[in-house]
């Protein structure tokens, strides 16, 4: 049996892409008006331009880097692009309407990571959700940080096809709950008919 | 009604397989305690100061007999005989056992039930007039289109994780009796120019710690749209509501920053994606689903009855009770009911398993086999002949469902408070109980007329006290529970939230304060005129006065 916590679909596989990290950039709590207030558990703080420029981006091999680092390296990274080489790693208040002006054509990701971390965070549906329909994306979607199986299914309706399963899960358990539902109610990314227009009802 | 098809039954059976195993991996260790929050919490069951406590759908307030006799079962099986009707027309279970609520839930599914997503950050059971269907003013039967909501909120995979909880509601009556404007998404139906069914949405309402009447998003909504449209209402909140402090992660937090004009272009412009798109509802689905919900097949009767009419001439408390508790019907000859579990002295919306039978038994008797839960917290039976309602009557009266107290000040609506609540800052039933004791005079009771009286143990207002005639509000000062009282609340197409009259008061001195107010409204008073519209007219000032003198 593979040591991996990766699933693609419905199989457990080896994973061949290494995250490459903002460095030290999660300073978790910024006073405000006297009040602790964690800009990390909504995600609203960008990274700085230092972590930015301190990130290490290894010379070899497929890497999946954080946006706001592929964005300043875009120009050196285009051959490596070519070589399917470089993923996008999304945190979930990264909306992507502004990126889009820039790189027009996002299929040029072989991968693209939605990172969720903490799992009562739903925005990821809908980033998976526009990443599909609005931006048709249409390589790997994986999401990756507090990934936990009663959360699997939702994720792949919402247009998901990978899932690091977070480290300490157990991966095999994780997998049923793909199939946790057979015929759904309403139209999503996967099954994009509502059931009343795929079955006969009475 | 609406019936399952094996569709519905096997979602609502794979849930329960889902949950069971949710529940063991729990018990078992293998999911923490903040991993299976929300878990349960989208199963109705919540961790409570005593014992778990379990929330049971009940979508738009409707119920067959069979389900209701369902009920009873499972409160003597795995309660302690009695359960609460709550002011989002579902029933709560306040002593179920942790590990068996997997059974309870296996229970329900023989019955068509369910207790998917009652509580939680995700859409709630949509609500309705308690008269659907029945009532003379209403326009259009809100309850397909209630379904159609049900199923394509259940489970939708981009909204179960959403900021904060969602609440929907649906009216198709010219007096609003499903308070749309005190949602986060409110519907309101009509037929426009073309006599075309269409759709006035509002979005942002919401009672709790900041209370907040709703703004109308759109006068106009093709009906066939009103899927996309909620999707796109509710994607722009998904995104942009806060997620960092609970108090300010209500879509009318998010409505209110960014003002209603901006947040309706992000919508519209969202909606410009999404309309059009496959969950558009069809002319053949609408009907499909609305055939459930055709009138009943009703006698041809006269609109009297002299059986009817002599009892009320002879039996002075039959005649007050059917004048509190018998309402319009579009068809001639027949009524709807409704039983109060408003008794005085217990608590507000509470029904022994007993009593359940009772009902049920009623149903099946004399309305097809029907009822309704009303916000009020009381049960409805909608399609009740002239000729049966002396009978219903000595039946209801004989299990206390039958005090005469609808829509007067006894019938309160009330939040289960410091007893069973653990985020209460006080109690409110012995508040509820001891009120309703000192106005235990009917004939008294009957004389102040129209009053409602609204009570919830803290600020999140599960009692709805903001748009209660009379508003009580459980606060905590240093350790010791104290009351707020408001007045000018209502809910309704004229919907207002209260106004404080001023310091808070201690338990005891409760009776004493309603009952100056009553003073003063009955010195005041015009011919016919109710307590509210008497608020209305004169102001805070005249009460406040008078009760702080
Ligand atoms: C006993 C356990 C209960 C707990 C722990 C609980 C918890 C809460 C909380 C935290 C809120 C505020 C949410 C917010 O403002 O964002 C709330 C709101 C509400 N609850 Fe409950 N509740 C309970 C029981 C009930 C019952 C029994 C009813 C019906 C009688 C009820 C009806 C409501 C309603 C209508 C609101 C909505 C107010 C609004 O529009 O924001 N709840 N509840
Ligand atoms: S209003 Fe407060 S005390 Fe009452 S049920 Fe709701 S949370 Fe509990």
């Amino acid at each position: 049996m593979l040591d991996s916590q990766l699933i693609l679909n419905q199989s457990i596989i080896d994973d061949e892409w290494t995250f490459v990290a903002l460095p030290n950039g999660n300073e978790e709590v910024k006073k405000q008006a006297g009040k602790v207030v964690l800009f990390k558990l909504t995600g609203e703080s960008p990274p700085s331009e230092l972590q930015i420029n301190e990130t290490v981006i290894p010379q070899n091999g497929k890497i999946i880097l954080p946006l706001s680092v592929y964005l300043k390296n875009r120009e050196a990274l285009q051959s490596r692009l070519k070589n399917n080489e470089i993923a996008l790693w999304l945190a979930t208040h990264e909306t992507l309407d502004e990126f889009i002006i820039i790189e027009k054509n996002i299929n040029v990701f072989p991968l693209i990571a939605v990172f969720v971390e903490r799992f009562q965070d739903g925005r990821i549906f809908s980033l998976g959700n526009l990443l599909r329909t609005r931006y048709q994306f249409k390589n790997t979607l994986r999401a990756f940080g507090d990934v936990l199986q009663d959360q699997l299914f939702y994720l792949k309706r919402s247009g998901f096809d990978s899932y690091l399963i977070k480290t300490g899960k157990d991966v095999h358990e994780a997998l049923k709950a793909l199939q946790s539902f057979s015929d759904p109610y309403q139209g999503a990314v996967d099954i994009k008919e509502p059931v009343w227009k795929r079955k006969v009802r009475s | 009604m609406y019936q399952y098809d094996n569709i519905d039954q096997t979602i609502v059976n794979e849930r329960v397989a889902q949950f069971r195993d949710q529940t063991l991996r729990y018990l078992s260790g293998k999911l923490t305690d903040d991993e299976f929050r929300p878990l349960r919490l989208q199963n109705g069951l919540y961790i409570q100061r005593h014992a778990p406590m379990l929330r049971v759908a009940i979508p738009y307030g409707l119920l067959s007999s069979k389900q209701l006799r369902k009920l009873a079962d499972i409160s003597d099986r795995f309660d302690r005989g009695y359960g609460h009707f709550s002011t989002r027309q579902n029933l709560q279970l306040n002593w179920p056992k942790l590990e068996e609520t997997p059974d309870i839930l296996e229970e329900l599914s023989k019955v068509e039930m369910h207790a998917i997503q009652t509580s939680g950050n995700c859409i709630r059971n949509i609500t309705t007039d308690q008269f659907a269907g029945v009532a003379p003013d209403e326009i259009i039967d809100p309850r397909a289109i209630a379904e159609i909501l049900r199923q394509w909120s259940t489970f939708h995979p981009e909204f179960s994780l959403l900021p904060r909880k969602f609440k929907i509601a649906v009216s198709g009556s010219k007096q609003d009796r499903a308070i749309v404007q005190a949602h986060d998404i409110g519907l309101e139906f009509y037929y426009d120019k073309e006599k075309k069914m269409a759709i006035r949405v509002w979005v942002g309402g919401g009672l709790g710690r900041t209370p907040i009447l709703g703004s109308i998003i759109r006068e106009h909504l093709e009906w066939e749209h009103v899927l996309t449209y909620c999707e796109a209402i509710i994607r722009v909140y998904n995104l942009h509501g806060r997620r960092d402090n609970i108090y300010k992660a209500r879509i009318k937090i998010l409505v209110k920053a960014l003002g209603i004009e901006e947040f309706k272009k992000q919508v519209e412009a969202e909606w410009s994606h999404l309309k059009n798109s496959p969950n558009t509802i069809n002319e053949n689905e609408l009907k499909r689903v609305a055939k459930f919900f055709t009138s009943m097949p009703y006698e041809k009767l006269n609109d009297q009855d002299d059986a009817f009419d002599q009892a009320i001439q002879n039996n002075k408390a039959f005649a007050s009770w059917v004048k509190r508790s018998v309402h319009p019907h579009k068809q001639k000859g027949y009524r709807a009911i409704t039983l109060s579990l408003k008794p005085h002295g217990l608590a507000p919306g509470d029904a022994t398993s007993a009593q359940m039978k009772i009902v049920a038994d009623l149903a099946d008797l004399y309305s097809f086999g029907e009822l309704r839960v009303s916000h009020e917290q009381n049960l409805i039976l909608a399609d009740v002949k002239l000729k049966d309602i002396f009978n219903i009557w000595e039946k209801a009266k004989a299990h206390q469902l039958a005090t005469p107290n609808i829509g007067l000040l006894t019938d309160i609506i009330c939040c289960p408070g410091g007893d069973f609540c653990s985020l209460a800052n006080a109690k409110s039933i012995p508040i509820a109980t001891s009120i309703q004791e000192a106005f235990d005079d009917l004939d008294y009771l009957h004389d102040i007329g129209e009053l409602e009286l609204n009570i919830s143990g803290c600020m999140n207002a599960c009692g709805h006290h903001h748009i209660g005639h009379i508003g009580v509000l459980g606060v905590d000062k240093d350790g010791s529970e104290w009351y707020q009282v408001t007045i000018g609340g209502k809910q309704g197409n004229d919907a207002s939230i209260g106004t404080v009259i001023g310091p808070s008061f201690a338990a005891e001195e409760m009776p004493g304060v309603v009952k100056k107010l009553i003073d003063v409204y009955i010195k005041h008073r015009n011919p016919e005129e109710r307590f509210i519209d008497t608020v209305r007219r004169l102001g805070v000032n005249p009460f406040k006065e008078h009760v702080y003198a």
